[in-house]
C-alpha cells in the first residue's frame, strides 16, 4: 500500500471552500471603490460642509420608490425630483404607511443610476440607516439629507435615487 | 511513438476474478468495474435527461400551453441540467414535494431560488453530495495519475485523454467547493437569518451571480476537456498519424484551464458592470479562442494526408470536430459585449451551449464509447447499426438545433414554455429534430447491448492503428489489467 502524498489535493478544496467566502468581502469592497451596484455612501455633516459649492452648476435629482415581496405598505418621494447645486446640502422626505392592523417593521435600501454617480451621491442623514418600526396605520415622513460631491463627472447631469422598501418582520421574528 | 514491452518473469498465481453476484458491484475497488458502474449510470442518466427535453420540446412544438402547466415546465428545464451521480435521486424526488421542484433554473439565482418549498434543502444537500463525489472522484485520478504511472511512462508520454482529464480534475478540486461554498449561502439566506443575497439585510443578488459563474465557467471546460482528449485519441488511430503538435495540444489544453478561471463575468455583461470589467471580461473571453484554435488545427493537420478510415468512432470525431466549431463561433459572437446585449437569453445562448455540449461532449464520448467498446466486451459492435446512429444523429442534431439560432437571433427569449406566433415553424422543426434525435439513441443502447452478448472476436489490438497500452492486453481487459508490469520505452 502507498502513503498518500498529494497533500494538496486536499489543501486545494478547503482553500477554495474558503475562497468563495472570502469573494463576499473582496465584492463588497469592489462595490464601495466602484459603486457598482447603486450603493450610495455616507458622510458626516462635518464632511458635508467642507465641500466646495459648485454655484455654477446644477444637477437634476429624481427620487423613485418600490415595493418588494407585495408588502402592504404605502412608500413614496414626497418631492419627485430637486434641481441641486453640487457641494450643497438639501433635505427631502418619503412617505410610508402601515395599511395593515398590525406592528410592522421595514428596510429601506438605496440604489443609484447610473452607478458611476453611486459614489458621488452622498447623504448625512437616512431613514435607510436603521429600520423603521410602524404602529398598526401608522403614516409618517422621513428624512434624507444628501450632498451632491461636486466632483461627479461632468457628463453627469441626472441623478435617479431609488428606494426600495423591504418587509423585514421575518427577520425579526 | 512509444514502444511497449511486457515483463513476463512474475508468477501469475495473483491473477484471480472478480466475486460472484451482485456486491461484486457494490464492494468493487477494480477501476474497470467502477468505470463500468459510472458509465451505465450514465446511460441512464442520458436517457432519463433526455426524456425530459422531449416533453419540453412537445410543449414548446405549438406556441400556447398544452402539455405541461408552466412551473413544471420550468421544474424539467433545471432537472435536465443537474442530474448527476448520486444527488439525483434527492434532487429527482423534490418534483414529488410540496410547493414542487427548485423555483429556478439550473442557475439557482436569488432571489428566485429562495422562493422553492420544501425542496430548497433537498436541492442544496444534492448540490453538496454530488460535489463530494466529484472532488473525491477527482483526488482519486489525480493521485492515480501522480503515483501508479507505468515505469518510463513520463508526463509528456501520457495519451491525451489522460492529460485532460488530469487538468479536468485540477479543475473539478478548485470549483465545486466554490459551488458548495454559495449554496452554502444560499441555506443560511433562508434558514438561518444571513443576507449574503437579500438586499433587506445590505446583501447582494448579483454577488450570487459573480460566485456562482467564477465555478460555472470553469464547470464548461469540466464538460468539454475531457472530450478533447478522447478526439486526441482517435482522430490520430483512424489517421493512422501520431497526433500533429502533442505538446502545444497539453499546453494549449493547460491555458485554456488557467484562462476559464479570469472569464467568469461574460455570463452577465447586462447585470451593470463598469466598462472597464465589461472590457477586461470580453477579451479574456476572446482570448479562449486561441488555445482552442490550436486545438481544431492540430486535429485537422493529424487528418492531413492521413491514411483515414471512416469507422463509426472517426465519424463521430469528426462531427466533433465540426460541430463544436460552429459552437465555438457561437461563442465568438457571444463573448462580444455590445452583441450579447442583444443576444443575452435568447435561443442563440441555447444554440450556442447545444452545439458545445451535444454535438460537442456528447459525439465525444458516444465516439469514445464505440472506440473503447470492443476492449470493454471482447467483440465487435455492428458497424452497419453504428453509422446509422450516427447519421441519424448528425442529420437530427442540426435539425434540432440550428434553428433556435435563427429565432433567438429574431429575439425569442429562453426559459419560457409558451412564445410569439411568429416563432411556431422554427420550433416545430426543432421539435422534430429533437424526437428524431432522441430516437435515434435508441440505436445506441441497442448496439451496446448487442456487443456485449455477442459479436465477432475483437483482437487485442482492435483497431489498426491504435496506439497505447491498452492495446497490448487482451480483450476484453483481463481482472487486473497488467499483471506483468509493463514497461514504457
Ligand atoms: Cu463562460
Amino acid at each position: 500500500m502507498r502513503r498518500f502524498k498529494q497533500f494538496h489535493l486536499i489543501v486545494i478544496p478547503i482553500a477554495m471552500f474558503g475562497f468563495g467566502y472570502l469573494m463576499v468581502p473582496i465584492y463588497n469592497i469592489f462595490c464601495d471603490i466602484t459603486g457598482l451596484n447603486g450603493k450610495t455612501g455616507s458622510i458626516s455633516q462635518a464632511e458635508a460642509n467642507v465641500l466646495d459649492v459648485d454655484p455654477d452648476r446644477r444637477v437634476r435629482v429624481e427620487f423613485i420608490s418600490a415595493l418588494n415581496q407585495n408588502a402592504q405598505w404605502d412608500f413614496y418621494p414626497d418631492v419627485k425630483s430637486m434641481k441641486v447645486i453640487p457641494g450643497k446640502t438639501y433635505t427631502t422626505t418619503y412617505t410610508a404607511a402601515n395599511r395593515l392592523d398590525q406592528d410592522m417593521v421595514g428596510q429601506a435600501v438605496p440604489s443609484v443610476a447610473p452607478a458611476q454617480a453611486a459614489t458621488y451621491f452622498n447623504k448625512t442623514e437616512c431613514f435607510c440607516f436603521v429600520r423603521q418600526s410602524f404602529e398598526p396605520h401608522e403614516s409618517r415622513q422621513m428624512p434624507l439629507v444628501f450632498v451632491v460631491d461636486p466632483k461627479l463627472p461632468d457628463d453627469i447631469n441626472t441623478l435617479t435615487l431609488s428606494y426600495t422598501f423591504f418587509d423585514v418582520n421575518s427577520r425579526i421574528n | 511513438m512509444n514502444a511497449y514491452s511486457v515483463d513476463h518473469s512474475h508468477d501469475d498465481h495473483h491473477d484471480h476474478g472478480p466475486p460472484p453476484g451482485l456486491m461484486r458491484w457494490v464492494t468493487t475497488t477494480n477501476h474497470k468495474d467502477i468505470g463500468t458502474l459510472y458509465l451505465w449510470f450514465s446511460l441512464i442518466m442520458f436517457f432519463i435527461g433526455g426524456f425530459m427535453a422531449l416533453i419540453i420540446r412537445s410543449e414548446l412544438f405549438q406556441p400556447g400551453l398544452q402539455i405541461v402547466d408552466p412551473h413544471f415546465f420550468n421544474q424539467m428545464t433545471t432537472m435536465s441540467f443537474w442530474i448527476l451521480p448520486f444527488g439525483f435521486a434527492m434532487m429527482l424526488s423534490t418534483l414529488f414535494m410540496d410547493g414542487g421542484g427548485p423555483a429556478s433554473g439550473w442557475t439557482i439565482y436569488p432571489p428566485l431560488v429562495l422562493q422553492t418549498g420544501d425542496a430548497l434543502p433537498f436541492l442544496i444537500f444534492s448540490i453538496h453530495i454530488l460535489g463530494v463525489s466529484s472532488i473525491m472522484g477527482a483526488i482519486n485520478i489525480v493521485a492515480t495519475i501522480m503515483n501508479m504511472r507505468a515505469p518510463g511512462m513520463t508526463y509528456m508520454k501520457m495519451p491525451l485523454f489522460v492529460w485532460t482529464w488530469f487538468i479536468t480534475a485540477y479543475l473539478l478540486i478548485a470549483v465545486m467547493p466554490v459551488l458548495a461554498g454559495a449554496v452554502t449561502m444560499l441555506l443560511t439566506d433562508k434558514f438561518f437569518g444571513t443576507s449574503f443575497f437579500d438586499a433587506a439585510g445590505g446583501g447582494d443578488p448579483v454577488m450570487f451571480q459573480h460566485i456562482f459563474w467564477f465555478f460555472g465557467h470553469p464547470e464548461v471546460y469540466i464538460l468539454i476537456l475531457p472530450a478533447f482528449g478522447i478526439v486526441s485519441e482517435i482522430i490520430p488511430t483512424f489517421s493512422r498519424k501520431q497526433l500533429f503538435g502533442y505538446s502545444s495540444m497539453v499546453y494549449a489544453t493547460a491555458s485554456i484551464a488557467f484562462l476559464s478561471f479570469i472569464v467568469w463575468a461574460h455570463h452577465m455583461f447586462t447585470v451593470g458592470m463598469p466598462l472597464v470589467g465589461e472590457i477586461f471580461f470580453m477579451f479574456t473571453t476572446m482570448l479562449i479562442a486561441v488555445p482552442t484554435g490550436v486545438k481544431v488545427f492540430n486535429w485537422v493537420s493529424t487528418m492531413w494526408r492521413g491514411a483515414m478510415t471512416f469507422e463509426t468512432p472517426m465519424l463521430f470525431a469528426i462531427g466533433f470536430v465540426i460541430m463544436f466549431t460552429i459552437g465555438g463561433f457561437s461563442g465568438l459572437m457571444l463573448a462580444m459585449t455590445p452583441i450579447d446585449f442583444q443576444y443575452h437569453d435568447t435561443y442563440f445562448v441555447v444554440a450556442h451551449f447545444h452545439y458545445v455540449l451535444v454535438p460537442g461532449a456528447i459525439f465525444a464520448i458516444v465516439a469514445a464509447v464505440y472506440y473503447w467498446l470492443p476492449k470493454w466486451t471482447g467483440n465487435m459492435y455492428d458497424e452497419k447499426l453504428g453509422k446509422a446512429h450516427f447519421w441519424l444523429s448528425t442529420i437530427f442534431v442540426n435539425i434540432l438545433f440550428f434553428p433556435m439560432h435563427f429565432v433567438g437571433l429574431a429575439g425569442m427569449p429562453r426559459r419560457i414554455p409558451d412564445y410569439a406566433v411568429q416563432f411556431t415553424d422554427f420550433n416545430q422543426i426543432a421539435t422534430i429534430g429533437a424526437f428524431g434525435f432522441g430516437f435515434a439513441q435508441i440505436l445506441l443502447l441497442v448496439v451496446v447491448v448487442k456487443c456485449i452478448r455477442g459479436g465477432s472476436r475483437a483482437t487485442d489490438q482492435v483497431w489498426e492503428g491504435a496506439h497505447g497500452l491498452e492495446w497490448s492486453v487482451a480483450s476484453p481487459a483481463p481482472y487486473h489489467t497488467f499483471s506483468p508490469q509493463p514497461v514504457v520505452k
